[in-house]
């Protein structure tokens, strides 16, 4: 995986996204490189599941563009993958969830078993790989959705909040998911409203606040020394909107 | 001959077999299980693709397959007379007063009411489905049969409509089949010419059988479902 050329970096140059008049991402730039795990954040509403769900391609920019600049850029659709925060599993087994991405992803039969086996085995569900996904409980049907993504063979993962349903245990459990994609050298691009979460796993910072980037910094810089007024408020835990 | 009477020779004719009745009861079976299976295969991906299709005149669409779901059977089956009759446009194909040409305005029937509630169905979980299957690389085209194989124990439901319309229906069978003996003849047809000719005892004992049928089919339907269900999720 590391051997290849990337689809890194990805630029977001003055993107907007407005619903009819209402203008929910304003005019965003910023820039994201290899390596470095960058966790998106802000309160309610800033836009986190937007800018991700634009990054992805879900959602077309009203204005503005996002551009993956690397040297594979060509091919980069089917190189990021994304985690949501409710993961949608289809009514069948959890082998069958993962081999139904990569049937979509157009792998043949044989390869299909093989990569599903690995993701299995990898995220710790081998046991659970004949049970039906519906009947599994909240963090085994995430740790599922991780390593289906993770079985597409992704340069970039976002994961729009991953853990938000879920309790301390498979919170912890998702983190150290995240860990392993990291690992495999997986540029992670994640949001979250958890400053605990986002301390842990963050290397550097987006802050978003209604629809507008206000800071992008390395983490510790970020925590440390907020430069805006509504980031020190967000960092010291207060409520902000 | 009193009620009594006709109950009691009802189970009689049941009971021995008699040809004339296991032949009515055959022709009926084959002629809903062969109007569903075409209307299914017919309707099911045509309510999926109206699900996730967005074209101008969608809703008028939509519209239009809704009311087609209360179509008067007599109607239709007039309009399939007209067009299997001798100077009718398929006239060669000497369908009228058959068993196709029967199941041929069944479908006719049928097919809007399993597209109709098979695009509710499919739509709501497309709903709830496409963001992630979108993000998986999935195109609306794809994400039909993914869509109508997760509805399986909802569309269990909209097949048990189809079977419900097609097994009580009568109109369109009798003007289409003309309640031909040993020939086009079903239940319902034998129903209502057994009643005015007075025989009860057929009728009812028919009528027994229908509904047996029908209650037989949906307690085996139910139960799978349910069955599947606890095992699927």
């Amino acid at each position: 995986m590391h051997a290849e050329l990337s689809i890194l970096p990805l630029a977001v140059e003055n993107v907007s996204f407005a619903v009819r008049d209402t203008t929910l991402i304003d005019g965003i730039s910023f820039a994201l490189g290899q390596g470095k795990r960058t966790v998106i954040m802000g309160p309610n509403g800033a836009g986190k599941s937007l800018t991700l769900r634009l990054c992805h391609g879900l959602i077309a920019p009203s204005a503005g563009r996002v551009l993956w600049q690397g040297p594979a850029a060509a091919g980069a659709k089917r190189r990021h993958a994304m985690v949501f925060q409710r993961p949608v599993l289809l009514r069948r087994s959890a082998r069958a969830n993962i081999a139904h991405a990569l049937s979509l992803a157009g792998l043949g039969h044989g390869e299909r078993r093989a990569r599903a086996r690995l993701a299995l085995e990898r995220f710790g569900l081998a046991a659970l790989a004949e049970r039906s996904a519906r009947v599994l409980s909240g963090g085994e049907q995430q740790r599922l959705a991780m390593a289906r993504a993770w079985a597409l063979a992704p340069q970039v993962l976002f994961l729009d909040e991953p853990t938000a349903s879920l309790d301390p245990g498979a919170t912890r459990t998702i983190e150290e998911t995240i860990g392993l994609f990291h690992a495999d050298g997986v540029k992670i691009v994640m949001t979250t409203h958890d400053l605990g979460q986002a301390r842990r796993i963050a290397d550097e910072v987006i802050f978003l606040h209604r629809g507008r980037v206000l800071e992008h910094a390395p983490a510790a810089e970020f925590f440390e020394q907020p430069r805006t007024a509504e980031a020190r408020a967000f960092v010291r835990g207060e409520l902000l909107w | 001959m009193d009620d009594q009477n006709a109950f009691a020779a009802a189970f009689a004719l049941m009971l021995r077999l008699d040809p004339a009745f296991v032949g009515i009861v055959g022709l009926s079976v084959r002629l809903v299980l062969s109007s569903v299976f075409i209307s299914a295969a017919i309707g099911l991906p045509l309510g999926a693709a109206l699900a996730l299709a967005r074209f101008p005149g969608r809703d008028a669409t939509i519209v239009v397959f809704n009311t087609l779901m209360g179509f008067p059977p007599v109607v239709a089956g007039l309009i399939v007379y007209l067009l299997l009759s001798h100077s009718g446009p398929f006239g060669f194909l000497d369908l009228l007063f058959t068993l196709p040409g029967m199941i041929i305005a069944q479908t006719v029937l049928i097919t809007p009411i399993i597209a109709s509630l098979t695009r509710q169905v499919v739509e709501d979980l497309w709903a709830e489905y496409a963001e992630q299957l979108r993000s998986l690389g999935s195109s609306a085209l794809r994400a039909i049969p993914t869509l109508l194989w997760d509805s399986r124990f909802s569309l269990i439901t909209t097949l048990l409509a189809g079977f419900g319309r097609a097994s009580a229906e009568v109109g369109a069978v009798l003007i289409v089949g003309g309640n031909i003996e040993h020939v086009t003849r079903t239940m319902t047809t034998a129903i209502a010419l057994e009643t005015s000719k007075g025989d009860l005892a057929l009728a009812l004992g028919l009528g027994i059988i229908l509904i047996g049928l029908t209650l037989l089919l949906n307690a085996g339907a139910f139960v799978v479902g349910r069955l599947a269900q606890r095992v699927a999720g």
